[in-house]
């Protein structure tokens, strides 16, 4: 069981200037998620009329993308490959100081505590994150087109990106190179998706600049601290991409 | 009311055919006249308001995560079943609505089944059409693994994640339309009622989780896509905010609530650890193609397990029970999901539980990595003796079929399932019981539908693997966008619903009634602490295993337990702002009237089926001794209740159901 202080970011909501205030927290259990460790301080709060602390979270098994939570200076927290809610307390050690923050970045305003407003990323896939075509059912018939299995491996692994925006919160410039990236590979890799692949790059990439996030400078941060490993390549994918539609323009 | 299920005459593979040809049609130009409100954007959710804005109706979508990218369905692991018989071992249509039909135990009705499966197969052109990744075959054609409880392979997939594969496709469907200004979408939103007028459903009420700010909503048709409610029992695979409040607020507004009971308590999740658990994790069933499940056959074993003084891997062969293979020879470790659950079940409640609980099995992959091992040996040309070079190849092969899943088990457990066995529980994972709907999916209120999870439709008693995702998107993508046309074409004159009616203004106080009395209830408990002491009563007494006594003791128990928290419910912060303690509440709410529903609609259904075990319904003798038993002559039916007021005065309804295209058998698993 384990001792631990947080060092946690209040923020009463948008407006609200926020600020880091300490808590302490007993008998944490190492097979205690982090999120689990949240749980155990709120109801603490709670029943010493305190307010709770806010934080984004739902599936708490790495896939919705919901919690965001940069802890010591790392998005997701001190372990590879993992959400926040897959982060376990055995991570830490009796005593340890935990600093817990929001992802930050411009395009990602603070609404309360913990929580961001990503809406920033769903107005980047309205832009053109799609392919278009009805789904009314009077498509052609699946096996109709063929897939090469490695462009097909690669368009899955582009679209395991789970929107949670630690690449965004991990970059210096709050790039948002690799989530819109991995969604321009997803489709500029297969077939299907090459027909409107021109428009797509365009229009994401304007809607991106919109948004205020930054450019990329290829310090590589964000593949690092991606909880589904999203590589780099699919940023140089999306140039390649950009340049092509730029120059047919 | 009596309950019209508006099933069409006819043969049962020309029902749907038929029917579409002759439902009313809303002509483009009105259909620009028409609102319709879908709330829940998963897979149900997000493929009807994506197609429903592409047909020409104005769509208002609402979800209350941050994004519609987010809703549950993105953690399905495993795959999608389609009737495609690419495999060309025999599959079809029927096949695939048969057995449909005898994995829910014969408790689902024919038509709408058969409707699924016929439409299932283009669920799959349409999602390769929108850039969804399914896992290919080296040649570029669609790859296929198989389930629990069939005999083809007809399910498609995307590695483990083909939930969020599928739902990123819907969403990407629903990009489209948001951009296009055809759905206006709602995130962060939660609903809290139903608003019909002149007994039709035209709107609803909602609560801004950002602001607090509450809405009035209107529509000319409301549709629920809001998934199930196992988080009655706390704990579950389900997301932490997945709840039954839509669907309890719809059922309070008049549509029935049906089959309550059945419940899938998925065999192979990861076991809890302690009190501070806030969820459970599924290790997906295709698990189960390569796992074998055994507890040791000694006591003297379980307890040196549990001191740590023997490693599992170490026990002999002889000293293993692989309980599974022993009960059921021809299905062994494949057999579907409520056998499973219970068998182990039984295993644990004899005492034979691996962990300090007694609440886990092993699911163990040794003599799998052994078998791959030897076989890639022996194509390479390599050592077949050399036991520490096939443990390695073995593990290689292991690793690329599961590697997603060991690596989320070792993040939870922190132990090495390529070394030692897997430990595993069966834990809630989905509600087949659900609102009931008719034929066009639409509730006993007019103008309010319900698809997906949500409603009880398909899967009868019990779900097959890879049938979930299936039937979110033929509800969403096929049926519901045709059947609301006919309802819809009588709304085309109507005009705009106004929100200033008493019907709005009354649900909207009830609403902020609700809100006010929980921030300002001097209370002394936490939300959390009435929600884990309901989930324990659940899970003792309406889990996996149900008796007269049990589920007696259960209505009573949920009853006071109802009375305390609106007496006693502590909720911080004010209506006005974010505040996530005031959310849950009005769903643990909720969920304490459901509780009480569900174990009341156990204690009806006097026979076990498929999820439903009662323990006075067993066979008592034969080959099947001690097996569920099915009374199909007194509950071959739909148990829809009418709520009254307490759930103690719901009221019955019963759709019998009828087999015209299969003969009802005994399930048979040995």
């Amino acid at each position: 069981m384990m001792n631990l202080t947080l060092k946690i970011w209040r923020q009463k909501n948008a407006s609200d200037k926020g600020s880091m205030v300490d808590y302490k927290v007993s008998d944490i259990s190492p097979d205690m998620s982090f999120l689990e460790m949240l749980d155990v301080l709120n109801e603490q709060l709670i029943n010493n009329n305190e307010e709770p602390v806010a934080f984004d979270h739902d599936c708490r098994e790495g896939i919705c993308g919901m919690c965001s939570l940069y802890i010591n200076g790392e998005a997701h927290g001190p372990d590879r490959g993992v959400t926040t809610c897959q982060l376990h307390m055995r991570m830490f050690k009796d005593g340890d100081t935990i600093t817990i923050e929001p992802f930050r970045a411009t395009a990602f305003p603070v609404v309360k505590d913990l929580i961001v407003d990503r809406s920033s990323f769903d107005r980047i896939q309205h832009a053109g994150g799609f392919i278009s075509v009805n789904t009314s059912g009077n498509t052609i018939d699946a096996n109709a087109i063929p897939v090469n299995k490695h462009d097909a491996d690669k368009a899955f692994e582009a679209a395991t990106c789970i929107g949670c925006g630690a690449c965004v919160a991990s970059c210096k410039n709050s790039s948002a190179m690799l989530f819109v990236g991995a969604k321009v590979s997803q489709f500029a890799l297969l077939p299907q998706g090459k027909v409107e692949a021109t428009d797509r790059v365009l229009n994401m990439v304007k809607q991106m600049d919109e948004e205020g996030f930054g450019n990329c400078t290829n310090t590589g941060a964000c593949e690092v601290e991606c909880p589904k490993g999203i590589s780099l390549e699919n940023i140089a994918r999306m140039n390649r991409e950009y340049l092509a539609a730029s120059l047919k323009g | 009311m009596a309950l019209d299920s508006k099933v069409p005459k006819g043969p049962i593979k020309d029902k749907w055919t038929n029917y579409k040809n002759k439902i009313d049609l809303v002509n483009p130009a009105n259909k620009r006249n028409i609102d319709v409100i879908v709330v829940g954007t998963g897979l149900a959710g997000g493929s009807a308001a994506a197609t429903l804005a592409e047909l020409g109706y104005n769509v208002k979508a609402f979800c209350f995560q941050d994004s519609p990218r987010r809703a549950h369905s993105i953690a399905a692991q495993g795959g999608i079943n389609a009737a495609k018989n690419y495999q060309g071992d025999g599959d079809s249509t029927y096949r695939l609505f048969y057995d449909t039909v005898k994995g829910g135990d014969y408790r689902s009705r024919e038509a709408n089944v058969y409707r699924l499966a016929e439409v299932s197969a283009n669920i799959i052109d349409q999602c390769v059409a929108q850039g969804v990744p399914f896992a290919r075959e080296y040649g570029g054609l669609l790859d296929n693994r198989s389930f629990g409880g069939v005999l083809v392979s007809r399910t498609f997939y995307a590695a483990g994640q083909t939930g969020q594969q599928l739902l990123l496709g819907a969403y990407s469907a629903m990009n489209r339309q948001i951009g296009r200004g055809k759905i206006k979408m709602y995130n962060r939103h939660e609903m809290l009622d139903v608003v019909k007028v002149d007994g039709k459903a035209r709107g609803i009420i909602t609560r801004n989780l950002i602001t607090g700010e509450i809405e009035r909503h209107s529509a000319h048709a409301v549709v629920l896509g809001t998934g199930g409610y196992g988080n009655v029992f706390f704990l579950s695979t389900n997301a932490m905010g997945s709840n039954v409040t839509a669907a309890w607020k719809a059922h309070k507004r008049g549509a029935y609530f049906a089959n309550p009971c059945y419940t899938q308590i998925h065999p192979t999740c990861i076991p809890v650890s302690g009190d501070h658990q806030s969820k459970l994790t599924l290790m997906s069933e295709s698990l189960r193609n390569d796992g074998r499940i055994w507890v040791p056959k000694h006591m003297k074993d379980v307890e040196a397990i549990k001191a740590g003084t023997l490693k599992p891997k170490d026990l002999a062969e002889e000293d293993r029970d692989y309980y599974l293979e022993r009960r059921y020879p021809a299905f062994g470790n494949l057999v579907p999901r409520d056998v499973a659950s219970r068998a182990a079940k039984e295993r644990c409640d004899a005492g034979f539980g691996v962990n300090a609980t007694g609440e886990a099995v092993f699911l163990d992959f040794a003599s799998a990595i052994q078998r791959y091992g030897k076989e890639q040996a022996h194509v390479k040309g390599l050592n077949e003796n050399d036991a520490a070079l096939v443990t390695k190849l073995g593990q290689e092969v292991v690793k690329n079929k599961y590697g997603n899943l060991f690596q989320m088990y070792e993040k939870i457990v922190d132990q090495d399932p390529y070394n030692t066995p897997m430990m595993i529980y069966p834990a809630v994972h989905y509600t087949m019981g659900g609102i009931w709907v008719d034929y066009n999916l639409m509730t006993t209120v007019p103008g309010l539908y319900c698809i997906g999870e949500a409603n009880f439709s398909d899967h009868g008693a019990n779900r097959l693997g890879a049938s979930a995702l299936m039937q979110g998107l033929a509800d969403g993508y096929f049926v519901l966008p045709y059947t609301i046309g006919d309802y819809l074409s009588n709304d085309i004159r109507t005009g705009p619903i106004s929100t200033e009616s008493k019907e709005f203004e009354e649900a909207e106080k009830e609403v902020r009634e609700k809100l006010n009395f929980f921030v300002t209830n001097e209370g002394k408990h936490s939300v959390d602490y009435f929600h884990k002491r309901l989930g324990k009563i659940m899970w003792n007494k309406v889990g996996m295993s149900r008796n007269v006594q049990g589920l007696t003791e259960a209505i009573s128990e949920i009853k006071a337990l109802r009375e305390q928290f609106w007496k006693e419910v502590k909720v911080p912060g004010t209506n006005e702002e974010y505040n996530e303690e005031l959310a849950k509440a009005g769903r643990v709410a909720d969920f304490l009237e459901l509780g009480e529903l569900f174990a009341k609609d156990a204690l009806n259904r006097e026979e076990s089926c498929g999820g439903h075990f009662r323990e006075d319904s067993v066979e008592l003798d034969g080959e099947q001794k001690g097996e569920a038993l099915r009374d199909d002559e007194n509950f071959a039916y739909v148990a829809a209740w009418e709520y009254k007021g307490e759930p103690s005065d719901a009221v019955l309804h019963k759709e019998q159901l009828e087999f015209n295209d299969i003969e009802l058998k005994q399930r048979s698993y040995k």
